[in-house]
């Protein structure tokens, strides 16, 4: 049994299909890229896979289970969301930040154990945040408070990751070394990732499977080495792009001299 | 960074603060009465003049001022949270209008004492049910619609609140203004708040965290597996009959309700398991001693104790606002 599974799921938001019939099944170990251009759906498949929005029609399966019939606090012992945006208009430390991933783990009556406070605070030391624990979140750079966020969902330590945008704002260092780390919690402890990126280059890099999202419903899935091609990445983005390559591997850069002639 | 308080330290010290306003609440007055002459009369003992001083006058005067500023600080914290707005407080969404144009009304009749009271209670939650039907509407419910709908029924019931001041007459025009700015003398026994602050409390705490996590965001907080819709729903129905006792009692006491929150958020951290009840203590706190000095300043008269909670509060308010480095 696939521990995630997409069953003919069809999804649209505001008139407008993001996925239509769509299936897929998710073993452990799988890093998928999602990739679409602004506005294909990517922030609305990822919140329908997290259980907060509903699907016109098609079944998740979390484990078997169809994710409605689940309780949301079950979802969330197994299924994290970072999000793209994350609203802070009342004052919260660091620490406090990142603790609130453990509220699906934590018995009702209960406070946050040792256990759950070095938790977090090993996440803060991987984003690269430990130090300012006792800082308050408002007094943070756009780049550190999206480093937050994350910790907050390695916090939650989650068996599947849904990941909005995870390289967005950081500098590249934070961006390569976080990739790093989700796709090696993916290779070794068999974690599913699934995330939304901009940069094509990051998602040939580290997803093993890559889904499109043309918009209209429209969507095309395979293995990343097989579909991440410069015909298929020009046609989802409206864009020519060309591939180049180097001793590394191949990166896929914008086609300049046809663009020249576009214009 | 400044250093904040530990949560026990800071709720041992507000128990202490309780105790101390309570007995100056209950020594404090026309007469004053020795500590030992206070403690004797809640005991049974002391003579008759100041049992009656002690138990009749001043207890219930106290009791009800203690739950009144609790009551009033824990819906503020609550609201804050629903909301999301630190300038959220639990008249924002026009209970407190509701609720005077109940009273005012009786007032306006002539009527008195109960009557006053449960026409309060009944605006209160006629307001309350008007802004959840509307601010529900179709589809979604979102902090901003909620504060929209609420502010606009709040503006509806200031309207007729200035009409029933230009209708009425002078002799019930000064009780009518005392009602407006909060006044404890047409005070029950105050048993009634105190239980109802007591259970609120109990009702509240165990959902701390997870007004911790609401704080964040209601998208956050279902990711992370609360059932937004009901406790969003929970959160408003409660901070709304705390808020409608708390007036029926004592009227429109402002301030209380915003400011305390913040105060605790600025002196040790936004934990709600030690803002609730670090709010009831210190809200119930501030309003007892607002109360001894509104009955004692101008003795015999006596000030509306909305003035007096302001006179204390803003200049407490604007020190550790100031202190605080950082951003609110």
């Amino acid at each position: 049994m696939s521990e995630l599974e997409i069953r003919a799921l069809t999804v649209s938001i505001a008139g407008k299909y993001v996925c239509r019939d769509f299936s897929l099944a998710l073993h452990a170990g799988t890093c998928l890229g999602l990739l679409g251009s602004n506005g294909a759906g990517k922030t609305t498949l990822l919140h329908t896979l997290a259980g907060l929005h509903t699907p016109d029609s098609g079944e998740i399966l979390l484990h078997g289970a169809p994710l409605n019939t689940l309780p949301r606090r079950r979802i969330a012992q197994q299924l994290g969301l970072l999000m793209q945006q994350q609203e802070d208009s009342l004052p919260a430390s660091v620490l406090e930040t990142a603790l609130i991933g453990r509220h699906p783990h934590i018995e009702f009556w209960r406070w946050e154990s040792h256990a759950d406070v070095n938790i977090a605070r090993r996440a803060l030391k991987m984003v690269g945040l430990d130090g300012l624990e006792q800082r308050m979140q408002t007094q943070l750079s756009g780049g550190e408070r999206r480093r937050l966020a994350i910790a907050t969902v390695l916090t939650q330590d989650p068996h599947i990751f849904l990941l909005d945008e995870p390289a967005h704002q950081l500098d590249l260092h934070h961006q390569l070394a976080l990739l790093r780390h989700f796709a090696a919690l993916a290779r070794e402890q068999g974690r599913i990732l699934i995330m939304s990126l901009h940069d094509v280059n990051l998602a040939t890099r580290f997803c093993d499977q890559a889904l499109m999202l043309f918009g209209a419903g429209e969507t095309l899935c395979g293995d990343s080495a097989e579909i991440l091609t410069a015909g298929n990445l020009s046609r989802l983005y409206q864009t020519p792009v060309v591939p180049l390559n180097w001793a590394g591997g191949t990166v896929f850069v914008p086609d300049q001299t046809r663009e020249a002639g576009h214009t | 960074m400044q250093r904040r308080l530990q949560p026990v330290s800071l709720l041992v010290a507000l128990a202490v603060l309780t105790i101390i306003a309570f007995f100056i609440a209950l020594a404090v007055g026309s007469v004053h009465l020795p500590l030992r002459g206070v403690i004797e009369a809640l005991g049974g003992g002391a003579d008759p003049l100041t049992r009656t001083l002690v138990l009749q006058l001043r207890l219930p005067r106290a009791v009800t001022a203690f739950a009144t500023g609790g009551l009033l600080a824990l819906a503020g914290a609550l609201m804050q949270v629903l909301l999301r707005n630190p300038l959220a407080d639990p008249y924002i969404l026009g209970v407190s209008g509701g609720a005077a144009a109940g009273a005012l009304t009786s007032l306006l009749l002539g009527l008195a004492g109960i009557w006053v009271s449960g026409s309060a209670f009944v605006g209160a939650l006629v307001s309350t049910l008007i802004v959840f039907a509307l601010a529900h509407g179709r589809g979604g419910w979102t902090p901003t619609r909620l504060l929209l709908t609420g502010i606009v029924v709040a503006f509806g019931w200031g309207a007729i609140i200035s009409l029933l001041l230009v209708l009425s007459n002078n002799a019930s025009l000064r009780g009518m203004l005392f009602w407006l700015m909060g006044d404890l003398s047409y005070r029950s026994s105050g048993w009634l708040p105190l239980m109802v602050v007591s259970a609120g409390l109990a009702v509240c705490l165990p959902f701390a965290r997870h007004l911790n996590v609401l704080a964040r965001g209601e998208t956050l907080a279902e990711a992370l597996g609360i059932a937004v819709r009901p406790f969003t729903i929970a959160i408003y129905v409660g901070a709304s009959l705390f808020t409608a006792v708390a007036v029926t009692e004592a009227g429109a006491i402002g301030f209380v309700g915003l400011v305390i929150p913040h105060m605790l958020r600025l002196v040790s951290g936004s934990d709600h398991r030690t803002l609730l009840p670090g709010a009831v203590l210190l809200g119930g706190s501030l309003l007892m001693l607002a109360d001894t000095l509104a009955r004692t300043i101008v003795a015999p008269q006596q000030l509306p104790v909305g003035v007096v909670t302001a006179a204390i509060g803003v200049p407490i308010f604007l020190y550790l606002l100031n202190r605080a480095r950082g951003p609110l």
